[in-house]
């Protein structure tokens, strides 16, 4: 069972008085534009996940405490959780660095999207 | 019976015998009804031993009889049920049960008694119980399974029998937090928790038994130039002492989880049932998080297998020398040692010198050498080197071994030479130590192999873990010192420890032999067993056997043959049959691996696991503020979600059957009121408020005017439907969502969830306001004239409160929210008024009614109601896997709005497929005929199975307004059906039809509700 601190609110509390949301940073299709969206991109956005063994980016919800959303960065061998940071906000550099290859080029793939 | 006790007299032995008891002080208790005495502060284990008994139980499979063979916990035959009735425990191990006065146990496994078992047939019959018996035996005629193998396999196999009544006693648990843990008090765990103690670090330190202090008091070597075991009394009372330790006994920990959870069962009042009285509870489980986990749990003897090795008198030496030690007993008058170590030795002149005889001591090492062989010498023992136990004899049924066979042995195979016999009736065995390496490994802790010990050591672990001391494989006393002065000090983070370790001096120990398994002599037979897993009878011929028939996985090896996988976790047997598989194999054990090791170490008391969670409070329930209004008018219960809601109110002898078609027929006929509390209600409020209802409904809700509703569907982003209701627009920007009573909190976190993480421009504030309005159905075609009647300024007219539309006012004297909504197909209001006037309301309803006949109903009625209407409900309808347009409601579903959650994903060919189920009704060719709750049904009754699955029924109900049965389906393109019959193959042969219809029973066109 892990120790998490929500860093909204600031309280220490044991895994069940929180709730993971999966996995972190998945783009929803229809929000940037709901016309023109393939079956495939609907179904990656629904249905595919990462599953990296190493350092992995989840949403999580301080669920008996202040009730909000933020990021975690946690390790899904060791369970170290290194770092949080906002719901709204992309891993700080120092995380994305330590994450899995499959992250990098999540990013990458986004940062390439933009700017085209 | 005469049995000759093995109680060591004192005469002579220098009070170096009988530590633990108090020879002046008898405690009376019985075994198997009859009575005994043992003296304070023995086990229950040494106290059968000082009666003269052996035999403790019969084992598992071949029902052979069986003695203690272990100390503590790792014993894994004198398993005994302690205490009687309700408030009887099995599979305790006697080793660890503590004498009180009027302790009641008894033996397992053994019919009619344990000195007469009649299932010991199996074992002259062993040649039909190989490895995979059950697999292999029971597998047809199938019909055969659950009338005759499987009550007979319940009744021949498992361990002990459950108490016959609910748990009088009380349990508890704590959570607590520490800078260090230490898990063990042995010499290693005390020094590690002074260490830790001294840098000022909090420290909890544990240990499973009474004493701390480990086997210090029996493993020789000197602290400061004393015996160990006066360093570790010492310390374990200074440590008491100091203020930041907390010193716990009788405390195993059972599991080791992530981020240093840790769970330590202790066993409160188990060994003195009286303190209960004073409100001690019988177990506590702690939850403890550790900064830091310093493992110490130490090593266990493991048994070298040899022919029939499992008769009562075979025992480990260490557990006969601490036998001896702590509580004066012997498990024999005359004794052979067999070992591959110098260790043993000690056992050997021990005995002695307490008086017993040892008559050989066997050892399989060609030139055993060193002080203890020495000492072993001088005191005129007599020593067989290289040689090995090749057979062992015994009388009454194998319950008296009368000589061990002793044969020349080398690890190149047998050499040639005599058989000797040597007369003895005990055997202290020792081959060798295993690491309890248990909980490094409960979370993810790997191991490797260690060819000096010749057994599994921790590598170092991920989390803030580490193991020391001979759990870590540092068996010599110096080093283990050292190792566990620096894991202290590490942990606490200080050095400023190490000045006040004691020096420490031992014997030097010559390297030991492995060996895994001595063969017998003469011809195999039945009664010529290996056994390497007492408690599952588990034998090296059957691990052979399972690697004959491929199962070459270690893991597919321990399920075949439950290898280790009984209650003892193969403390003893695992590492052995690891052995065996390499010897059989020819593959070195490392390659072989081992098996995963789970928590928890020992068993524990569901008790514990429980805690104080059990009757009232096992779950907490919610109530709405008519609860006890529905209590008293004797409703019957049904949980939804947490709540308990009223399913019907029985009068007088009426069932609940024909409760639920009279409420039903009361509002088709009359008027009903319904307590609809329980729905969830969530204020939506914002300048988005409009936005975010169009975002997460399939339809419109910002065009809503105020004081207008709307029936809205909720779909998960994969587009299947999870939530329905009404919402209506209070004012501007201001709504109130009802949504299903089981889904409130859902709906309410799904709303937030967007809002925080994906729509995080939109200003709109969501607030659950469920537990603050009681609400009221009232329904049929008197439910205006009741309304009516009530004291306040609301216009309940057709046309001053049209069907979805709502007022707010004051009605009796209470502030209202009064929706015109109907669930039930009947003309239908639902009033809301803040909690704490809600029974009192409920109280008022009911006076207005009464002239008009009126009548609660629960939420049967209601079902029903909703049934005869086709209006879908939450969970019925739907499972998960279901859309609005499987469910016909296209109607609902926009297609102007450009988003919402669902919405393209509908659009996937997996939802838009035309072959897709589709809701229908259903009605029986037998109108009394009711179809089961979730029938199949099929295209056509097969004989052969499986047959073609099309459907399924959602809800079925009996109609009592169109006195038949009636049925909802999801049928595959069902719509395209109507009229067609349907088949449902239900239990025992029997079939249903029924034909396809429209799901609307009753009132298609919906005059009713609209008048």
């Amino acid at each position: 069972m892990l120790v998490i601190t929500c860093p909204v609110c600031g309280v220490e509390g044991e895994e069940a008085d929180f709730h993971c949301g999966g996995e972190a940073h998945i783009t929803r299709p229809a929000t940037e534009n709901p016309e023109g969206i393939s079956d495939e991109a609907q179904r990656d956005y629904i249905y595919m996940r990462k599953n990296p063994k190493g350092v992995h980016f989840e949403r999580w919800r301080c669920d008996r405490g202040c009730g909000k959303w933020f990021h975690a960065c946690r390790d899904t061998v060791s369970m170290e959780i290194l770092g949080y940071y906002g719901i709204t906000q992309k891993p700080p550099a120092t995380l994305l660095k330590k994450a899995d290859p499959l992250w990098q080029a999540h990013f990458e793939a986004q940062l390439k999207k933009a700017k085209s | 019976m005469s049995n000759k006790p093995y109680r060591v007299p004192t005469a002579g032995t220098g009070g170096t015998v009988g530590r633990l008891i108090d020879r002046s002080q008898t405690v009376d208790f019985t075994w198997n009804g009859q009575k005994y005495s043992g003296y304070a502060g023995d086990t229950l284990a040494s106290a059968l031993f000082a009666n003269g008994i052996r035999v403790v139980g019969r084992s598992f499979k071949y029902h052979r009889p069986r003695g203690v063979i272990g100390l503590g916990s790792n014993e894994p035959n004198a398993l005994v049920g302690v205490g009687t009735g309700s408030r009887m425990e099995p599979n305790i191990r006697a080793t660890q049960v503590e004498l009180f006065p009027g302790l009641a146990a008894t033996a397992q496994n053994a019919w009619p008694s344990v000195e007469y078992d009649i299932g010991q047939i199996n074992s002259l019959a062993s040649r039909l119980f190989p490895a995979g018996f059950y697999y292999k035996t029971f597998m047809w005629p199938q019909a055969f399974w659950k009338s005759v193998y499987e009550p007979i396999i319940r009744r021949a196999a498992g361990l002990g029998v459950a108490p016959d009544g609910p748990d009088p006693d009380t349990y508890e648990q704590f959570n607590c937090h520490c800078d260090v843990l230490v898990v063990g008090g042995g010499v290693a765990g005390l020094a590690a928790a002074e260490a830790a103690s001294a840098g000022g670090a909090r420290v909890i330190i544990a240990d499973e038994n009474p004493q701390f202090g480990g086997i210090s008091d029996i493993a020789g070597g000197t602290l400061d130039g004393e015996a160990q075991s006066k360093w570790t009394a010492e310390t374990a009372q200074r440590l008491a002492g100091s203020g930041n330790v907390h010193v716990m006994s009788r405390t195993t920990v059972v599991g080791h989880f992530h981020h240093n959870y840790v769970m330590m069962f202790e066993r409160v009042a188990d060994h003195d049932p009286r303190i209960m009285n004073e409100g001690a509870p019988r177990h506590r489980l702690w939850k403890v998080r550790a900064k830091r986990v310093i493992i110490a749990s130490g090593a266990i003897e493991r048994p070298i297998p040899f022919a029939n090795n499992d008769r009562p008198g075979v025992m480990l030496s260490t557990a006969v020398r601490a036998h001896l030690a702590r509580y004066g007993v012997a498990p024999g008058y005359r004794g052979v040692i067999f070992t591959n170590n110098d260790d043993a030795y000690r056992t050997a002149t021990d005995l002695l010198a307490a008086g017993v005889p040892v008559a050989r001591i066997i050892d399989v090492r060609p030139e055993p050498a060193g002080p203890l062989v020495d000492a072993a010498k001088a005191a005129g023992l007599e020593i067989s080197a290289g040689s090995a136990i090749c057979g062992l004899m015994a009388k009454s049924g194998g319950k008296h071994i009368t000589a061990v066979k002793v044969a020349p042995y080398s690890t190149t195979g047998r050499v040639p030479g005599a058989e000797e016999q040597v007369n003895c009736d005990f055997v202290a065995v020792s081959g060798g130590w295993n690491p309890v390496v248990h909980l490094h490994c409960h979370n993810g802790g790997k191991l490797d192999f260690n060819d000096k010990i010749q057994s599994f050591v921790p590598r170092k672990h991920e989390d803030p873990v580490v193991t020391i001391g001979s759990a870590n494989g540092t068996f010599d006393l110096a080093a283990l010192m050292d190792e566990a002065y620096a894991a202290g000090e590490a942990a606490a983070g200080t050095r400023a420890a190490k000045a006040k370790a004691p020096k420490a001096t031992s014997e030097p120990e010559g390297a030991l032999e492995p060996l895994w398994y001595a063969p017998a002599t003469g011809k195999y037979n039945e009664g010529n067993k290996h056994f390497i897993d007492f408690q599952n009878d588990v034998t090296a011929a059957d691990l052979e056997l399972a690697q004959r028939e491929g199962y070459e996985s270690v893991e597919h090896t321990k399920r075949y043959t439950t290898l280790g996988m009984a209650t003892d976790q193969g403390k003893t047997s695992n590492i052995i049959g690891l052995g065996v598989l390499s010897g059989s194999t020819g593959k070195p054990i490392p390659e072989i691996g081992t098996t995963t090791f789970r928590p928890p170490y020992t068993p524990f008391s569901f008790g514990a696991i429980a805690g104080t969670q059990v009757g009232k409070l096992f779950h907490v329930v919610r109530r709405t503020a008519q609860f006890d209004w529905h209590k008293e008018a004797g409703a019957t219960w049904e949980p939804i979600g947490d709540w308990r809601r009223a399913y019907c109110y029985p009068k007088g002898d009426e069932d609940k059957h024909a409760a639920i078609n009279r409420e039903i027929l009361t509002v088709r006929g009359k008027v009903g009121i319904l307590d609809a509390s329980t729905l969830g209600k969530i204020e939506i409020k914002g300048p988005d408020a409009g936005a975010l209802l169009d975002r997460v409904y399939t339809n419109t809700f910002s065009t809503l005017k105020p004081g207008r509703g709307r029936y809205g569907l909720m779909m998960n982003e994969m587009g299947f439907l999870f939530d329905d209701g009404v919402t209506v627009c209070l004012g501007k920007d201001h709504y109130l969502m009802h949504t299903t009573s089981g889904g409130a909190e859902r709906v309410v976190q799904w709303l937030e969830e967007w809002l925080q993480t994906e729509w995080t421009d939109m200003k709109v504030f969501v607030t659950a306001v469920t537990e603050q309005w009681s609400q009221f159905a009232v329904a049929g075609p008197k439910a205006r004239a009741l309304l009516e009647k009530l004291e306040g300024d609301v216009d309940f007219s057709a046309d001053g409160l049209a069907f979805m539309s709502m007022s707010e006012g004051m009605l009796e004297g209470t502030r209202a929210r009064v929706f015109r909504i109907s669930f039930s197909g009947e003309l239908s209001y639902e009033i809301a008024v803040p909690a704490n006037a809600g029974r009192v309301f409920w109280e008022k309803l009911l006076e207005a009614g009464e002239e008009f006949g009126v009548e609660p109903y629960g939420t049967e009625a209601l079902h029903v109601l909703r049934a005869e209407k086709g209006f879908i409900a939450i969970g019925d309808e739907t499972d998960g896997t279901v859309t609005p347009l499987d469910l016909g409601m296209n109607w609902a579903v926009s297609k102007k709005k450009a988003d919402y959650l669902g919405k393209r994903a509908l659009e996937l060919p997996h939802l838009a497929d035309e072959n897709r189920k589709e809701l229908v009704g259903l009605l029986t060719e037998d109108p009394n005929e009711v179809l089961p709750d979730g029938a199949y049904a099929v295209s056509s009754v097969t004989e052969k199975l499986p047959m073609d699955m099309i459907g399924q029924v959602t809800s079925t109900y009996w109609s009592p307004t169109l006195n038949r049965s009636i049925a909802m389906a999801l049928i595959k393109k069902g719509r395209a059906k109507m009229g067609e019959k349907v088949t449902f193959p239900v239990a025992e042969g029997k079939v249903i039809r029924a034909e396809i219809v429209d799901p609307v029973f009753y009132d298609k066109e919906g005059a009713k509700q609209n008048v």
